[in-house]
Order: structure tokens, then sequence, then C-alpha cells
């Protein structure tokens, strides 16, 4: 069974075709790089997976289940975290409560008035781990909105990967970072589980075809290609428009 | 039937005094995103420096353009020296608009009294007029045909001017209107104090209808509010639409329920809201 | 916020506790009465917080519950001969079953129109205490509400016993407020007021959590109303009246959002505010009109956050 299924989705704002009939689907555990120009909408189709805004016609399947109309926290729940194009965090709590929150997120226990935060242990200790693991313990304590744009990067990106998801959007991770930044991302997707699967929106063309099991190419709205890195390398049409614009 | 003419013209006049304070409540809201409390204020002030023209000068027509202008230029104030320094910041704007509210208010109180003062009706429409069987007073319906033309102005302004495409550009998007080379700052000014000028319209065109009192400016802010929940803020349309549904149902329920009177009007706001929450024609 | 060490708050708590024992023996009845009320607009105060300064939603209408809550108090208590045991629950019901009805219509919405649409609830339950004169007096209220009756043949009628009535409940209701935002659930409420999309994208159902903080908030806005309705043995439409849901916004923001002891401090500050300049002058709303507009121009985080910006200025170079 294919992890995500895409057919024929179209979205069309207010007479601005957004998308048109876009369709591929995506197996268990595979990288999936979407590319296109500025426009092409690859971050509208992102919103249509994680259930930000309805599609205008077509279907989306996760692992068997039409959640075309799912709202976005049922999509979570299902197993579908994102990223955000814009960093997207909760600016005036710590790094260590943001972390809290997104792992608490699948918790029983989220809704309870009765317990006191600071006596779930667990949840510290899962925090503390998942932080050092990725080496920001020492902002741990800072608040989002006082790190560095590129440690900020870093979180948005933990705080979707926390909860263990089967399915992982990233929306331009590494857009704005440095080099070295770069390369410290690069790693981390490089080192999410096998089977977890990702469709990732990326700009920069070395990292897509680094990263990328496949390729889909997004122009004004339409799938225009589709296939291996190899494959794309050598598609006419997508030299053409895309990587010829060089 | 007669009863259902009269009583609809009458909440028609009064929607139209509503759509002029909606109108600049809902332009204010589009372009600077300021939910404007002192709105009542304007409304209020309007009417007693209007009247206080009345006497002095004893011409209708300069008690409605310097009440009007008067408050545009303290309009003017309020956004240059108060608002401009809490762009965006939605509960500062709140707070210092609801603060102005009371001081207006109070100040009101102080200057002319806690007693309801009426405004004499211009000489021209002191009579009333025999349409098939019916007398009606010539004042409303002069009301009726004066809101459908600032509706007709407005409607001008904001689709066939250069002005016009500028506030739209504003309210789609401030920076890309900054970047265009519009002076987004003379155009906040402009329009607020545009906005207190139709507000104070109201306020003295209304005078002789309902009369000028304490309390008028929280009444109408409310009422205003109603409208634009209905109608949807930032829209013109809605203004007018919701304006006319208010008055309406506001004129309805006071002469059929006058316990419940506010009911019929909360009801169907209730109502539109379960279905629309941003109004009739507000962007979702 | 900077935690407080456990060690200085039980200390606090114990000064506190201290000082609210002695106050009745040591103050005449007249500044008792202030004290009760300053702590009846704490816990009104506090109960907005929740919704503003923990989960993000400025509501204008606050006072609906409170005075809903006062009229069913004092009604059944006035007409029906209820004790408190009746009267009060009663009343923290009906302001907790009008907070979800207008919840369910007002958190629809979010921002200026979520403003708009409290402001006009809260207004339509003014009108009806206005017009309904039949049953609620209108603006002439409904006067001589009894003291809360314990039992058959014992009231509270005496200052110092009603104060330590009022102060149980109030306690007993910061505390309870206290370990609501110290939860997990006040966590997530905290995770709204920052970021709604990604609470959303997190999995959150973050309606559940938006109603259950709004109806919470009516709830501890009932009890502060239904005690003020027994301390002042009156009710009238000005309990629902909008200046009253703005004033108590006013002591959320003047004391500091989002910290619940700011707004009881807040709340403490107009309420002497008020009771000293009225004894001197008839112009308390200008005067107050005055108090918005400077909070909103020099102190829009409040007191928490003006003594926070002094403590980063004196830690930094």
């Amino acid at each position: 069974m294919s992890a995500l299924v895409i057919d024929s989705v179209s979205k069309n704002f207010g007479g601005v075709q957004a998308l048109t009939d876009v369709s591929f689907s995506i197996a268990p555990g595979e990288r999936r790089l979407i590319i296109g120009p500025n426009g092409a909408g690859k971050t509208t189709l992102f919103n249509m997976l994680s259930g930000a805004f309805p599609v205008s016609s077509g279907q989306v399947t996760l692992f068997g289940r039409d959640i075309t109309n799912a709202p976005p926290n049922l999509r979570a729940n299902l197993g579908l975290a994102r990223t955000f194009q814009i960093t997207n965090l909760f600016p005036n709590l710590t790094v260590m409560e943001n972390l809290i929150l997104a792992l608490q997120a699948q918790h029983e226990h989220a809704f309870s008035m009765f317990r006191l935060m600071r006596k779930e242990s667990a949840l510290f200790d899962r925090a503390q781990a998942l932080l050092s693991q990725w080496g920001l313990s020492d902002i741990a304590g800072a608040r989002a909105r006082e790190i560095s744009y590129g440690q900020q990067r870093q979180v948005d990106l933990i705080l979707a990967m926390a909860g263990a998801p089967k399915v992982l959007l990233l929306d331009e991770p590494t857009a704005g970072l440095s080099a070295a930044e770069v390369v410290r991302v690069v790693g981390m997707i490089g080192d999410l589980p096998a089977d977890m699967t990702v469709l990732m929106i990326e700009h920069d063309m070395d990292v897509a075809f680094d990263i990328a099991d496949r390729i889909a190419v997004l122009h004004q709205g339409c799938l225009i290609a589709e296939g291996t890195p190899d494959e794309i390398r050598g598609h006419p049409q997508v030299t053409e428009i895309y990587l010829g614009a060089d | 039937m007669m009863f259902w003419v009269l009583q609809s013209l009458n909440g028609i006049s009064y929607g139209m005094l509503l759509f002029l304070l909606a109108s600049g409540l809902s332009l204010i809201y589009g372009l600077m995103k300021i939910l404007n409390l002192t709105h009542g204020s304007f409304y209020l002030l309007g009417g007693y420096v209007g009247l206080a023209v009345l006497h002095l000068t004893k011409s209708f027509i300069l008690a409605v353009l310097l009440g009007s202008l008067a408050i545009a230029l303290l309009g003017v104030v309020m956004e240059r020296f108060l608002l401009r320094r809490l762009h965006l910041q939605e509960m500062p704007q709140t707070l210092l608009t609801f603060g102005l509210l009371f001081i207006f208010s109070d100040l009101a109180m102080l200057i002319w009294g806690g007693n309801p003062q009426t405004v004499p009706k211009p000489e021209l429409f002191r009579h009333s007029l025999d349409i098939g069987g019916m007398v009606y007073p010539s004042y409303r319906l002069f009301i009726i045909g004066f809101g459908l033309f600032v509706a007709a102005v407005l409607w001008w302004v904001q689709e066939g001017t250069r002005i016009g495409a500028m506030v739209r550009a504003g309210v789609d998007n401030e920076e890309i209107a900054r970047a265009l080379g519009i002076n987004v700052s003379l155009l906040f000014t402009l329009v607020f104090a545009f906005g207190a000028f139709l507000a104070a319209l109201g306020g003295v065109m209304g005078g002789p209808i309902v009369g000028v009192y304490p309390g008028a400016d929280f009444e109408v802010l409310l009422l205003g509010f109603v409208v634009v929940i209905i109608g949807g803020l930032g829209s013109l349309r809605g203004a007018l639409v919701g304006g006319l549904i208010v008055g309406l149902l506001d004129n309805f329920g006071k002469v059929l329920f006058p316990e419940f009177a506010l009911f019929t009007i909360f009801a169907p706001m209730a109502l539109i809201l379960a279905v629309r929450p941003t109004g009739l024609f507000g962007k979702e | 916020m900077k935690t407080t060490s456990p060690a200085r708050m039980a200390l606090f708590l114990a000064v506190a506790a201290a000082l609210a024992l002695i106050l009745p023996y040591v103050l005449t009845p007249y500044y008792l009465g202030l004290v009760v009320k300053m702590m009846i607009f704490a816990l009104f105060a506090m109960s907005l917080d929740l919704l503003i300064g923990f989960t993000g939603m400025a509501s204008l209408g606050h006072a609906a519950y409170f005075g809903l809550s006062a009229y069913v108090t004092g009604l059944t208590a006035l007409t029906l001969g209820w004790n408190v045991w009746l009267a009060l629950p009663a009343g923290l019901m009906a302001s907790a079953v009008a907070a979800g009805l207008f919840g369910l219509l007002a958190l629809r919405t979010r921002g200026s129109y979520f403003l708009m649409i409290t402001l006009a609830l809260s207004q339509l339950m003014w009108g009806i205490a206005f017009g309904w004169r039949s049953l609620t007096g209108g603006d002439d209220g409904l006067p001589d509400v009894p003291r809360p009756r314990l039992w058959q043949g014992y009231s509270l009628t005496d200052g110092v016993s009603f104060y330590f009535f009022a102060f149980g409940l109030i306690a007993l209701s910061g505390w309870l407020l206290y370990r609501i935002t110290a939860s997990p659930f006040g966590q997530c409420l905290r995770g709204i007021r920052e970021s709604e999309t990604r609470m959303l994208a997190l999995g959150y159902d973050i309606w559940r959590y938006k109603f259950t903080a709004f109806v919470l908030g009516g709830l501890f806005a009932g009890l502060a109303g239904s005690l003020y309705v027994y301390y002042n043995r009156f009710v009238s439409p000005d309990y629902i009246h909008v200046a009253r849901s703005a004033e108590v916004l006013l002591m959320v923001i003047l004391g500091g959002a989002g910290t619940l002891i700011g707004p009881a401090v807040g709340a403490a500050i107009i309420v002497a505010l008020e009771n000293v300049i009225s004894a001197y002058t008839e112009r308390w709303v200008m005067l107050l009109g005055f108090v918005y507009v400077i909070v909103a121009l020099f102190a829009p985080n409040g007191l928490t956050g003006l003594i926070e910006s002094l403590r980063k200025k004196r830690a930094g170079p």
C-alpha cells in the first residue's frame, strides 16, 4: 500500500488556478522531493496535504484512508506531520516547552487539568534526549524567539518529527540557512528512521538530488515530470523550464 | 398595511444612519486593522457640535458641515498622535479607543449636561408628505435619500477613483502598497478622519430623529458592531446591507416586543454568525 | 517569566495567609469591605486572564457571566428564599451554560471579530436585564438581596464572617486557576496563544481546549459575580454593562496578562483608585478613561512586564 496517494488534486483561489489535476503516490519509507520554480504550487500542495486549506477537487489518501476532508489535527494524529516554510514555533515559550508540546500531542494526558506539568518528568526526559541527540541542549531554556534563525529552523524540524510520524512533510527546511547549517539539517534528515516517509520541498538542487529517491516536478500548478533523480536530470522539459534557466 | 410601510420607512431611515456609522468603522478596520471603539463618540460628539453650531448660526447645512469637519479633525489628531504609536497592536488599540470613549463620554456630560437634547429639523424638511393617503415626515425620506447618495459616492470613490484604488491596495497588503509608492501614512490619516467624518455626519443628521443624549455613544457603537458582524468587516456593501437589516430589526423589535427589543437584533445576528462567522460579505 | 523558587513561593503564601487571617481584626469594617471588593474583582480578573493571558482570546464581554450569575443568585435568594448552597451553584450553572452557548458562536472567530461578538453577546444579556422589568426590576435593579444563609437561622450578616466566606472561596478558586494553568492543559492553552496553526499541525483539537477554557473562565467570573451580589446586596444591569467588561480587561492588562497574580494586583489597584478618586471628584469616568490611555501607551505589558524589563535593564551591560 502507498503511504500517501494524491489523486487529481486541484486548487482554485478565487479564480486563480494554483494547482491543476496533480496526481502521484509515494511508497512507504520513500524520500520524495518536490521541486519547481517559485509559484509552481508546491506550498499550496503541502497545505492541501496537511489540511490547512480544503482542496477544490481531487482526493488525498494516507495509508489507504481517505483524508481529503479531515481537519489538520486528525491528519496529524493519523501520522502526518509537517514543518512550515515560514518558521512556526511557539515564540514566547522556551525551546524545552516547545518540545514538550510536540511530545505531549499524542499523549492522553494533554487535556488533564489535575496533573502538574513540572512533574511530567518522562516528557522532560524525552525532550532532553531529543535536544541532546541534535546537539541543542544548551538552548533548552531560551525562548524560541530569541534563538538564531538556523536554530529556529532546526527546532521547527524537531517539533515535526518528535511525534514519530509515519509521513513527514518538510517545506524548504534549508531555506535561508548558511552552508554549514544546511549540512547540519541535511544530516538530520538523513538520520531520520528509514521507515519514515518523507515528502520535501527543496530549492537547492544539490540538496534535492542528494536526498531524493524520487522527484516530482511542479510547474505552474501542473505536475510535469516524475521519476528517479537520473530520469529527472535527463528529462527534456524539466531541463528546459527549470534546470536550463541557470 | 399602512403600519408596516410606515414602520419599514422608519427602520430604513435609522438603518441609513447606522450605515454612515458602520461604513467608517468598516473602512478603518479594512485598511488599518483597528477596531475603533471611539467611533460611538464620533457620532455623539458630532451631534453635540452640530447642535451648538445650529444654535449659533441657525443654519442646518453649516451644522452638518462644521459638526462633521470638527470631528474629522479630532480623528486626524487621534490617528497622528495616539493610534499611530500602536500600529497593529490589537490589545493596546482596544484599550486606547475604549479609554477615549470614556473620556469623550464624560466630557460631553460635563459640557452639555445629562439631559437629552433635540435637534430641530431643517426648514426645508419640516413638513410631512402625503403619499397615497399616508402622511410621512419628509425629513426621514430625506435621510433615506441622503444615505443612498452617500453609499453611491463611497462606491464610486472605492471603485472608480485613484484614491479608492490606493485604499484597496492598502487593504490587500500594506507592504505592497508602500512598495508601489503609495503614501500609506497619509492614507491612514485620511481614512481615519473620513471614518470619523461619516460617523459625525450620522450624529448630526440623526439628531432630529433620535435626538442627542448621553449614552448614545455606547448604543450606536453596539449597533454598529452588529451591523459589521452581520455585513462583514471591511465591506462597504456589508455596511449598507447590514445597516438596513439592523435598522429594520431594531425598529420592529421596539414596536412589536418592547421588553425584548434587543433580541430581535441579536437572534438573527447569532444565526448569521452560526452560518457565516465573518458576516455576509466579509472575507474568509 | 522566571519561575519563582518553591521556598520563596511558600514564604509568600504563608505571609499572605497570615495577613489574610489578621486583617479582619485590624481593619475598620469599611476598609475590610473594601478588601473584600478587591478580592472579588481579583477573582474576576484572574478568570479573564485564563482567556486573554493564557489562551490569547481577547473577550470584551466577560461581564456577561459575572452579571448573569449575580442575577441568578440574587433572584433565587430573594424570590425563592434559597440558601447559599442552592443559590450560588445555580448562578455558577447559569454562567457556565451561557459561556458554553456564547462560546459555540464566538469561538468560530478570532481577533477583532471575537472581540466584537463577545461584546455584542454580553450587551444582549444586558438588554434582557434592562428590559425584563417584571423579573429583574429593569435599571432599578434588585435591592435587598439577603446575605448568604448557610442554614436555617444562620446567615453571614456581619462583615468578618462574610470576609472569611469570600476569602475561602476566592483563595480556593485562585489555587484551582493556578493548578489549571500549571497543568498539561494549561501548557496547551499557552501553545494555542502562541500558534494555533502549529498546535493543529501537532494534532491538538484546539477547539476543545478553547471551549473548555472559555467555559471555565465564565464559571469563575460567575463565582465572582455571585459573591459580589452577596457583598453589595444589590444587582443591576451595570453588572453586565460593557463598561464593566472593559474595566476587568483593563485590570488584566494593567497587572500583566498571563500571570494570574498580575491581574489580581491590577484589580486591587483599580478598585483602590476608584475608591480614592470617587471621594474627591465626580469625574471618575474620565480619569478611568485616562488610565486606559496611559496603560495602552506606556504599559501594554502591564506591571509584571515593566518589572521584567527593569530587571533586564539592571542585569544587562
